[in-house]
This record gives C-alpha cells, sequence and structure tokens, in this order.
C-alpha cells in the first residue's frame, strides 16, 4: 500500500515487536545459565539444565503423557470431525441449525468449566481411569478446530466432482477415501496440527483431570514451578519453543502459514 | 435418505459433545440451586451466598475489572500495530504475521514464566530500575494485579494483531483512495472510513480477549497467586484444594453466564455497528 506511515507509529509497533519477543529470547538465554537459580544474563554457559530434563522422571512421564493426548486426541477428533464436517457442508439443508452451534460449544464454554464438569461425571461418578478421563477432555477440546478447519477447506471443494464419481459407479464411501478426501488433504493436515498445539499447551482442562501419577506436561511446569525456581522450567520452555518452530516451519512448507493466523 | 445419511455422518461428534459436555456441565448448573425453601432465597441461596461474601465479590469484580483492562489495552496496541503491519510490503507483513503466530503456538505457562522471570525481586525489571537509579530497593511486582494485566496483555496482544491484520486487510483499498481523493488526509482516513469498518472486526477482538481473560486460569496462578485470585484460580481452589464442590460449581456457573451474555450481546451489536450490512 502506497500511503506512508507516519515514525511514531512504526516506532510503536518495534516497541510492541520487542515486547512480545524479548521475554521469549530471555527464557532462551536464562536456560543456558550454569547457576542454579534462574538469572539473565546467564553466567557460564551450560547445558546441564536441558539434561536435567531427562532425569526428572516426573517430566519424563509427563511428556510422554502430553504426546499421547495430543496424537490420541487429535486423531480421535478427526474421525468423529471430518464426518461431521463433510456432513455439514453435504447435507446442510436436512441437518438442523443448532448442529453447527453445538459443535462450537467446547470453545464457548470456559475450559475450566468444562473441565471441573468432566471431573465430576466421567472422572467421580462413572469412575473411568485418569488416563482416559484426560484423553476424553482432548478430544473434546479439539474437536471445534478440526470441524472448523475442514469445513472451511470443504466449503472449497467441488462437490460435483464427487457426483460425477458416483454416478459413475464408484460406492460413495469408497468415492469419499479416494476422490474427497485428497482433495481437503491440506486442511486436514492443518486441523491436525492445530488441535495438536491446542492440546500439548492445555492448562485449563488437565487441571482437573490429572490424578496420582498420571499428568501432563504443562500440569508438570506448574507444579515444579510452586516448588523450584531452578532454569529447568526454561530449558523444557525452549524445548517446547523449539518443537513450536518446527511445527511452523512444517507448517509454511506444506501449506503456508496464512492458515494458521486464520 | 440422504437426511439419513447426513445425521449418521454427525452422530459421533454429535453424542461425544452431547454426553461429555452437554450433560456434565448441565449437572453442574443443576447443582448450583438450592432446595425450595431453605433459608431467604429458595432455590437460587447458593448464588445469594455467593453475592454475601465480600471475599467472593471481590473476586468477581476483580477478575471484571483485569479483563477489561486486558481488553481496552491489547484492542489499542493492537489496532495501532495490525494498521502498521497491514501497509507494510508484502514480505515484511509476511514476516511480522510469523513473529505474531510464533508466540501464539508458545504454550501460555511458558509465556506467563517469562514474566516471573522479569518481575521478580531480583528480576530483569528491578535490576533496569535500580541501575538507571529511579529506584533505590526493588520493588514487589509479582503477586499484584499489575502483574497479571502485562502478562495478560502480552499473552493476547498477538491474539488481537492476527485479528485486526486480517479485519484491516479486507476494508476494499478503492474506499480509501476515495477518502483522500476527496481530500482526507491519513488521519481524517482512519478516523471517517478506516475504523468505522473495523468496528465488527474490533467487536470480535475485544470478545476473544475478554472471554480468554476472564476464564484465564495459569497467569493469574503464577503471576497473581493467592492474594489476586480470579474466577478461574478461585474455581481451581474451590474444586482441588478445598473440596468445596458446591461452591465451585456457583463459580463456573456464574463464569458461564458472564461468557456467554457477553458473547450473545456482543456479537449483536457486531451485527447492528457493522456498516458494510444493508
Amino acid at each position: 500500500m502506497p500511503t506512508r506511515i507516519h515514525p511514531l507509529l512504526i516506532a510503536f509497533t518495534v516497541v510492541v515487536y520487542l515486547f512480545l519477543l524479548g521475554p521469549l529470547i530471555i527464557i532462551f538465554g536464562a536456560s543456558l545459565s550454569d547457576t542454579t537459580y534462574l538469572t539473565f544474563p546467564p553466567q557460564g554457559l551450560s547445558l546441564r539444565w536441558f539434561e536435567n530434563i531427562w532425569e526428572i522422571s516426573a517430566f519424563r512421564r509427563t511428556i510422554v503423557t502430553s504426546l499421547q493426548m495430543a496424537f490420541l486426541g487429535t486423531l480421535i477428533a478427526l474421525i468423529i470431525g471430518i464426518p461431521a464436517a463433510y456432513a455439514l457442508n453435504r447435507h446442510r439443508v436436512s441437518l438442523p441449525a443448532w448442529l453447527s452451534t453445538l459443535f462450537v460449544l467446547p470453545i464457548l464454554v470456559p475450559e475450566m468449566v468444562i473441565g471441573f464438569s468432566l471431573l465430576r461425571s466421567v472422572t467421580v461418578q462413572m469412575g473411568v481411569p485418569v488416563w482416559y478421563a484426560l484423553l476424553i477432555g482432548h478430544t473434546l477440546l479439539v474437536i471445534p478446530y478440526v470441524i472448523r478447519v475442514v469445513s472451511a477447506s470443504l466449503a472449497s471443494f467441488d462437490f460435483s466432482v464427487e457426483e460425477a464419481a458416483i454416478s459413475l459407479g464408484s460406492h460413495p464411501a469408497k468415492t469419499f477415501f479416494t476422490i474427497v478426501l485428497p482433495n481437503i488433504r491440506s486442511g486436514v493436515i492443518a486441523a491436525f496440527i492445530l488441535s495438536f498445539i491446542t492440546s500439548i499447551n492445555d492448562v485449563s482442562v488437565s487441571l482437573f483431570l490429572t490424578g496420582p501419577g498420571i499428568s501432563t506436561l504443562p500440569i508438570q511446569l506448574l507444579a515444579h514451578m510452586e516448588q523450584f525456581f531452578d532454569p529447568t522450567i526454561a530449558s523444557v520452555s525452549v524445548v517446547l519453543m523449539m518443537l513450536t518452530i518446527v511445527v511452523m516451519i512444517i507448517v509454511e512448507r506444506t501449506l503456508g502459514l496464512a492458515v494458521v493466523a486464520k | 435418505m440422504k437426511r439419513l445419511a447426513g445425521w449418521m455422518l454427525a452422530t459421533p461428534a454429535t453424542l461425544a459433545i452431547a454426553l461429555l459436555l452437554v450433560i456434565p456441565v448441565a449437572g453442574t448448573i443443576g447443582m448450583t440451586f438450592g432446595t425450595p425453601g431453605q433459608g431467604d432465597w429458595g432455590i437460587v441461596q447458593p448464588y445469594a451466598d455467593f453475592f454475601a461474601s465480600n471475599f467472593r465479590r471481590r473476586v468477581l469484580w476483580r477478575t471484571f475489572e483485569v479483563a477489561g483492562y486486558v481488553t481496552v489495552i491489547s484492542l489499542a496496541a493492537g489496532l495501532v500495530t495490525a494498521y502498521v503491519v497491514a501497509r507494510c510490503p508484502a514480505w515484511t507483513k509476511s514476516v511480522l504475521v510469523v513473529l505474531a503466530v510464533f508466540p501464539l503456538l508458545t504454550g501460555v505457562i511458558v509465556r506467563s514464566f517469562a514474566w516471573l522471570v522479569l518481575l521478580g525481586r531480583e528480576g530483569m525489571v528491578n535490576q533496569f530500575l535500580i541501575w538507571t537509579g529511579l529506584i533505590d530497593g526493588p520493588l514487589t511486582m509479582l503477586y499484584t494485579p499489575g502483574a497479571v494485566i502485562v502478562a495478560m496483555v502480552y499473552i493476547f496482544v498477538p491474539l488481537m494483531v492476527l485479528v485486526l491484520v486480517g479485519v484491516l486487510e479486507n476494508i476494499p483499498e478503492d474506499l480509501l483512495q476515495a477518502s483522500s481523493s476527496l481530500g482526507a488526509g491519513p488521519v481524517a482516513s482512519f478516523f471517517q472510513v478506516t475504523l468505522p469498518l473495523a468496528v465488527p472486526g474490533l467487536i470480535v477482538g475485544a470478545v476473544l480477549v475478554f472471554t480468554a481473560s476472564f476464564t484465564s486460569y495459569a497467569t493469574p496462578a503464577l503471576l497473581g497467586g493467592t492474594r489476586q485470585m480470579m474466577m478461574g484460580t478461585f474455581l481451581h481452589q474451590s474444586a482441588m484444594v478445598r473440596f468445596d464442590w458446591p461452591g465451585a460449581a456457583v463459580v463456573a456457573a456464574i463464569m458461564l453466564a458472564v461468557i456467554l451474555a457477553t458473547v450473545l450481546v456482543m456479537t449483536r451489536l457486531a451485527k447492528r455497528l457493522n456498516p458494510m450490512a444493508t
């Protein structure tokens, strides 16, 4: 756009970006410190706090649980979410209007309320084991993202292609897997990544559903911070940020980051 | 036949949300009502108890205050930033968008933790202020409403920037050209063309940030602690520390009511204030 921007506005934007990125750089620096307390700039460089992540068994276990929840939760959400998104696009006229409202409830209802309600009903009343209750929570949490992103991708799919295949004798189910699914592949990948990140970072739902011996990484980080103030937290944060960067590069290479920004 | 196919495909997701979200949440709301005839207030006695407590009223009011400040500050900072970003050349714009997406994808715990390090007694902010000579000894910044607000603004500004960049980019360029060819300067164009057209988007951004900060847990827990209890931390404390589940259910119900009311009222308002709507 040709309009010139006032230098003060540019200066303000620079300050906002420094504010956004500065603290993350400080965490990075603090994770490299050789001291037993958190400090910036780092004093003496060492990677010992990164080794410490693996030496603390609670971190090892919770990283595994977090990855399980993110993978399985997202997978189940895709399995039940893709057909729902397809039905919403293909059979909209024969489905009631409240259905799409129902599908956004997991992001409309505060996560804390969902977490507490699941604790009361699923964990306590129904006696579902902690691990499964956590999985239920994580699956619910990401269903709206799957349905929304896959729907957006189905909205630009030309269903006459599918109709042509069916009228030429292809079975509707087979047509879905050979014609529709390959065409919405990028939407499915985007949904997977968005859900995975949402699940891995979740605090408010997991908070109520973790139990003895079973916890997720963010909850373990909170618990660790209450007792210790050492650079381990900073190094775990750096590992998580690296993971984010890797994910962003994959997204950029395959789909372009515009999908996440939406 | 087609009707049946549509329903069959939507059934698993519908059942999952109905059975595992709607019914449990309805159960939580159900348990907030007392028995009729008990107390002065009958079935709404538990709510009367909530509002009768000074401490609880303060928690609710503090949550409104913090969420309000966070929303207004994020809106102002986000609008200016998004205005500049939307006007940058394509390459710079995509770099700036990526730089805003990155913090957004980093967890809340990590981002709140950064402020725990910065605002501590020995933290960088205190060290810097002492170095400049502005203060003599370290200030207590953690566990104050200010610390919670700063960290939450930090968490929500990227979201606001991304939402508003999208909104500003959707404003047709010819409207701005028309306005400047009719003699309006950039400031007049901004206030008379850009801003009114951006109002529905600003409302969307404000609703997102307000609801997220009103219901957040991690940031108030880490930077506000038990001294600056907010609805999220209070719900957790009631349910998991004091095991007062009826009390926790009332907190959850009030939280839900505030969120639903905000979303309903604001989406109506956004529709009414949309100058592009005919």
